[in-house]
């Protein structure tokens, strides 16, 4: 069975609060449900039966530990994930970029990568590669080496090929990766301009200037004040009329932080920074 | 007043009219929240919503994350995400793998749904072609849910109401025009 026990609230309090004091790391801002959810699949994984055994084996292992923050953190994500959304900054963002001397993008939750290929395509597309310098960082070390292998599941290709079709791509998108058994392997020039970073969303210290930041799906994980905490440090690394991206189902709008920023599309969850300091 | 704080329904392939016909004979002023897991094709992506409202009283949203949930409103699971029913009110999100190859995964908004309202919520299944959702509906039963799966021999593809009657005793199992004259009862 999936799972014959329920999450026990007291025990996740306690775990929550072992692993703030030993590792200041706080998943108490996480979304409940998806917290649970995670932590149940970690019990099974390591065949535990209850979250307080689970807190006393990480409680002395830090090896284990981040382990365990892997699963917690690992999210799921696709190329060119909402192809309408690429679409969208191909035609209407990437212009505006265009106009910079240099273009520096931040992926801030890279997760396996399939964001920063995605991007590093369609910026070789708009002929901006050359001038563009990404950042791309996850909290999980496991993704951020499987992002800069450039390995994806050859099983992917049909989706994602469907995916940059939609998005406006009109090159062979088969020419971007070679296929070896069950895998497809992306072409590493497409990267060569990206630096990978493990880096704490939560805890990490202020950022240089970006002229984009890609947040997309992640801010779902968390509560309100954290997602507010995140937006407002976004809105401390960026230039007035820089860009910020979140998931097409999020919205900053609850957010305070939220008034430092614009909205330019409303239907592609882009903001554009405005003023306010 | 109904001591029912939630309605959660779930269906697949076949569902879509029936769905249509439920949130057509519901007033405009039905006292809780709807929450619709239903699987869409993956290329469907807009104009779902749109044709599920064209009859129907009721506001239907796709929600937002974080978004805070009114009675009277229907919620329905954006593609290719799961909807998740959080304490304090609210939805969240989440882009975590398929559950069952689906996402939405019913299983998850049952469960979630079930966790949240316990014996206030009544949780409904529809038509469909695969097992997603019974041990959401099961787990719903057990925090004191209140089930209702379609008559499988009306159902237009009976796997997801016949998978749920197998996970767990249902309180009732209706054809489609008795379990829109039941959620209509809940309303008074």
């Amino acid at each position: 069975m999936e799972d014959t026990f329920e999450i026990d609230i007291l025990e996740l309090s306690a775990l929550v609060k072992m692993v703030r004091e030993k590792y200041h790391f706080d998943l108490k801002e996480y979304a409940l449900s998806s917290l649970s959810r995670r932590i149940k699949r970690i019990l099974e994984m390591f065949n535990l039966s209850s979250i307080k055994l689970l807190a006393n084996k990480i409680e002395n292992d830090p090896v284990l530990f981040e382990k365990f923050l892997n699963e917690i953190t690992v999210n799921t994500t696709e190329m060119f994930r909402d192809p309408l959304v690429w679409k969208h900054l191909r035609e209407n963002v990437f212009p505006e970029l265009a106009k910079l001397p240099e273009i520096r993008i931040w992926h801030s939750a890279c997760s396996t990568g399939e964001e920063v290929y995605s991007m590093a395509i369609a910026l070789r597309e708009a002929g901006l590669d050359k001038k563009a310098t990404l950042f791309a960082s996850d909290i999980n070390n496991d993704v951020i080496a499987n992002a800069k292998a450039g390995k994806f599941p050859l099983r992917t290709m049909d989706h994602s090929l469907a995916n940059y079709q939609k998005s406006g791509g009109t090159k062979k998108f088969a020419d971007y990766y070679t296929a070896k058994g069950i895998d497809a392997y992306f072409d590493l020039s497409l990267i060569q301009n990206v630096t990978f970073k493990k880096f704490d969303l939560i805890l990490g210290r202020q950022m240089e200037q970006f002229d984009l930041i890609l947040c997309r799906n992640v801010l779902i994980y968390f509560n309100l004040p954290l997602q507010d905490q995140i937006i407002e440090k976004f809105a401390h690394c960026q230039n007035e009329n820089a860009f910020l991206m979140t998931g097409a189902r999020e919205t900053i709008i609850w957010c305070k932080s939220a008034d430092y920023y614009d909205v330019f599309s409303q239907d592609f969850k882009i903001f554009q920074r405005n003023q306010k300091q | 007043m109904s001591k029912y704080k939630a309605l959660v329904i779930g269906g697949s392939a076949g569902s879509f009219p029936l769905v249509i016909q439920i949130l057509a004979s519901l007033p405009a002023n039905f006292p809780m929240p709807i929450f619709l897991c239903l699987h869409r094709l993956k290329h469907i992506r807009s104009g779902y919503l749109e044709a599920l409202s064209i009859k129907s009283k009721i506001t239907i949203v796709e929600p937002q994350d974080k978004q805070t949930i009114k009675p009277g409103i229907a919620y329905l699971a954006p593609s290719n995400y799961h909807m998740l029913i959080e304490l304090g009110n609210t939805i969240s999100l989440s882009t975590d793998e398929m559950v069952k190859y689906s996402r939405p995964s019913i299983d998850l908004t049952f469960e979630t749904a079930g966790y949240v309202y316990k014996d206030k919520m009544v949780g409904i299944m529809l038509s469909g072609a695969n097992t997603d959702g019974a041990e959401g509906m099961r787990k719903s039963i057990e925090r004191g849910a209140y089930a209702v799966a379609q008559n499988p021999e009306e159902a237009t593809i009976r796997t997801m109401p016949d998978a749920a009657i197998n996970a767990a005793k249902m309180d009732q199992i209706l054809p489609i025009d008795a379990i829109c004259k039941f959620i209509n009862e809940l309303a008074k």
